[in-house]
């Protein structure tokens, strides 16, 4: 009897086949009443019922196309990972406490008041089927902003203490540590060193002056270093006076991840005090999605004022220095199959960038099916991707990518996201595919005209 | 006062102002909210013409999209265009329209409304099994959706009744003999403008402030809208 859960029992009453999900499972942190729980979540949602969010509540139509858009949805066809069926409570509170008619609603109860069971319930929609891609707000036909409201709704998950353990760990520990994986100062200082001997090139390190300042996502330090290496050769090349600052490196924000807008900005002031430290014209953001629209479009409004300094995604500063001439590069000789991600191609506004570094490796582009901005999304953004029980969601939703990726048909496939490229190689792991996703920075280095 | 004075008389008013209203407030009630202010660096300042653009872009779903939304687009836009036809393009209606806004334009022969009012019967009672049947639309739906799919469908129903009724010129207005039927006709066709704020009908309003807000956003950061 030992391996029975005896939180989440099992439900032996229930006839076999009618029960789909025969064990829910959603995490809890603290020990505090349910009441509370609500209230905080309620309190919390109402804070993110600004204008934009009231237009997007006011105006679905109940069409159901956004189902169509979404990965979780067209892999599975279970109508619950609907997106908008995600922001049910969400919607639900609006109309009920800030709707036009919720004074109705409220003295008739005509819309209950949310539960504790359904924001538990709500926790795996919210959390583990959606990676906040935005894909469907291009295809609701009212142009509702899901993935907006998603990131709104986790606000008030957090509050309540309803986050998915794994998501709310590895926050917790950015906050503390300064690194989600445990890429503390410290373990920086050590893989630089080791980086810059074994590779024989020089990485700048806390300088106190600089034009451009580098961040690094943990998923590169701990997992990806070579990608360390490439930054530093590229920018080297350019004869560029920049560096890295053991005060402010981490690019990833799961403050913004896990829904709690303190700790994203607690995240984001330490990249933009670092950067105002060293007066740096410049901060060029890592391959890494969210990383880029939490500096480039969510920073200033953390910051409280305009940034003192320009932000460019990796693949954006790329693109210029092609463009400009200042890099020139081999010619790979190998087609391409490029894998947008989300946050920097259809919510980002980079869509062209990559494709011009690319056109500049001569390689022949061969693109997917659903592209550029309508890319499909890999399925571990959002911090999808650190939820274990996400695990066979997350994979039943990458078969579209497998496809989309064996029907282009290019020698190789590249990114410039390393959380993409983490996904993509559990995938290949996980179904032993014979596609390995490439780094489009390090295709650059490795091909650089020195 | 008879039926037929009251559908057209203080029914009618009472149904414009409740409509009027309904609709500003619904506006108001999102307008009363606080707007953030964006201070990123935009990609552009185009904003309103991102804005008017995803209003019309909208219209047409992306390339990547057309295949799985193919039958709901074209249903839709069977049903939003058969109402319009009917409504615009109907003798009657004119007649009525002119009478309250002094404006007027020809109309379509009467052969071509009864095909398009039946088109859009038809159209409508698909929506309706569509509705019900998609796992889908079945989670998503509420009263408001099948009421606001009830009162679309009433004038139709009520105006293929009232088609009867029609005075000798084809006009509603001297349709003495019958004038019951068309009362209803009227009756519902004011049910439907009440209902229209306080539901998803108001879409036809909402559409621009939704699309609009979108639009605005993505142009600011150079993103497809
Ligand atoms: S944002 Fe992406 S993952 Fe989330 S509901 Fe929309 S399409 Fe699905
Ligand atoms: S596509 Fe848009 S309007 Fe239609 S159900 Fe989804 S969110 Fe609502």
């Amino acid at each position: 009897m030992s391996d029975i859960d005896t939180l989440h029992p099992l439900e032996l009453d229930t006839p076999r086949l009618s029960v789909e999900n025969p064990q829910t499972r959603y995490d809890k942190q603290g020990e505090r009443p349910d009441e509370e729980r609500v209230t905080a979540a309620m309190q919390r949602f109402a804070k993110d019922f600004g204008r934009t969010a009231a237009t997007y509540m006011e105006s679905c139509i109940h069409c159901g196309q956004c189902a169509q858009a979404c990965h979780f949805y067209t892999s599975t066809q279970n109508p619950k990972y609907t997106p908008i069926w995600k922001l049910e409570p969400f919607k639900q509170a609006y109309k009920r406490e800030s709707g036009a008619f919720s004074f109705i609603y409220k003295a008739l109860n005509l819309k209950h008041k949310v539960t504790i069971e359904e924001l538990e319930e709500w926790q795996t929609l919210l959390y583990d089927s959606c990676t906040m891609c935005g894909r469907c707000s291009l295809i609701c036909p009212m142009g509702i902003d899901i993935a907006t409201l998603v990131g709104q709704a986790r606000h008030g998950m957090f509050a309540a203490g309803l986050v998915p353990h794994e998501l709310w760990a590895v926050a917790e520990r950015a906050e503390r540590e300064g690194s989600p994986l445990g890429a503390t100062a410290k373990v920086l200082k050590e893989r630089i060193d080791w980086l810059a001997d074994e590779n024989e090139i020089e990485i700048p390190m806390d300088k106190s002056q600089a034009d451009v300042l580098i961040a690094l996502s943990s998923i590169e330090i701990m997992k990806y270093p070579q990608s360390i290496v490439s930054t530093a050769k590229v920018l080297n090349h350019l004869g560029l006076s920049w560096t890295l600052r053991s005060d402010g490196y981490e690019a990833t924000n799961f403050g913004l991840l896990s829904g709690n807008s303190e700790w994203q900005k607690d995240l984001s002031m330490k990249l933009i005090q670092a950067a105002i430290d060293c007066s740096a014209k410049l901060v060029i953001m890592p391959e890494c999605g969210h990383a880029y629209g939490a500096l480039r479009w969510q920073g200033a409004n953390m910051y409280g004022k305009p940034l003192p300094f320009q932000v460019l995604h990796i693949s954006e500063f790329l693109a210029e220095k092609v463009q400009s001439g200042e890099i020139k590069l081999k010619a790979l000789g190998k087609s391409i199959t490029f894998h947008d991600p989300c946050q920097i191609s259809r919510r980002g506004g980079a869509t062209q960038a990559p494709r011009d570094v690319i056109h500049a490796l001569g390689a022949d582009l061969k693109e997917t099916q659903d592209t550029g901005d309508l890319n499909w999304c890999c399925g571990g953004g959002g911090g999808v991707v650190t939820i274990h029980r996400a695990d066979p969601l997350r994979h039943k939703a990458f078969e579209i990518k497998m496809q989309q990726i064996d029907a282009a048909g290019a020698d190789i496939a590249v990114t410039s996201c390393s959380n993409c490229r983490q996904t993509f190689d559990d995938g290949q792991a996980h179904f032993q595919w014979d596609k390995t996703m490439h780094s489009l920075l390090e295709l650059v280095a490795d091909n650089l005209i020195e | 006062m008879d039926l037929i004075t009251f559908a057209r008389g203080t029914g009618l008013e009472a149904a414009f102002t409740i409509f009027i209203i309904g609709i500003a407030w619904r506006l108001f009630a999102i307008f009363r909210h606080p707007v953030k202010k964006d201070l990123s660096l935009p990609r552009t300042t185009h904003t309103l013409s991102g804005a008017i653009r995803t209003i019309f872009s909208r219209m047409i779903p992306h390339r990547e999209f057309r295949a799985s939304t193919r039958f709901s687009v074209i249903n839709g836009y069977t049903f939003h265009l058969g109402l319009a036809i009917i409504v615009f393009g109907f003798l009657p209606h004119i007649v009525f329209i002119t009478q309250i806004t002094g404006l007027s334009w020809p109309a379509l022969p009467n052969g071509v409304i009864y095909l398009v009012a039946a088109i859009t019967i038809i159209s409508l009672l698909v929506a309706l099994m569509v509705r019900m049947n998609n796992p889908v639309l079945a989670l998503l739906s509420n009263f408001d959706d099948y009421f606001s799919w009830f009162v679309t469908m009433l004038p139709l129903a009520t105006g293929m009744a009232a088609l009867g009724a029609l005075g000798q010129n084809g006009s509603a207005l001297d349709a003495t003999q019958n004038g019951v039927v068309v009362a209803i006709h009227l009756l519902s066709f004011e049910l439907l403008l009440i209902w229209l704020p306080f539901g998803k009908l108001a879409h036809a309003v909402l559409v621009f402030v939704s699309r609009g807000t979108t639009g605005s956003q993505f142009a600011r950061k150079g993103a497809r809208t």
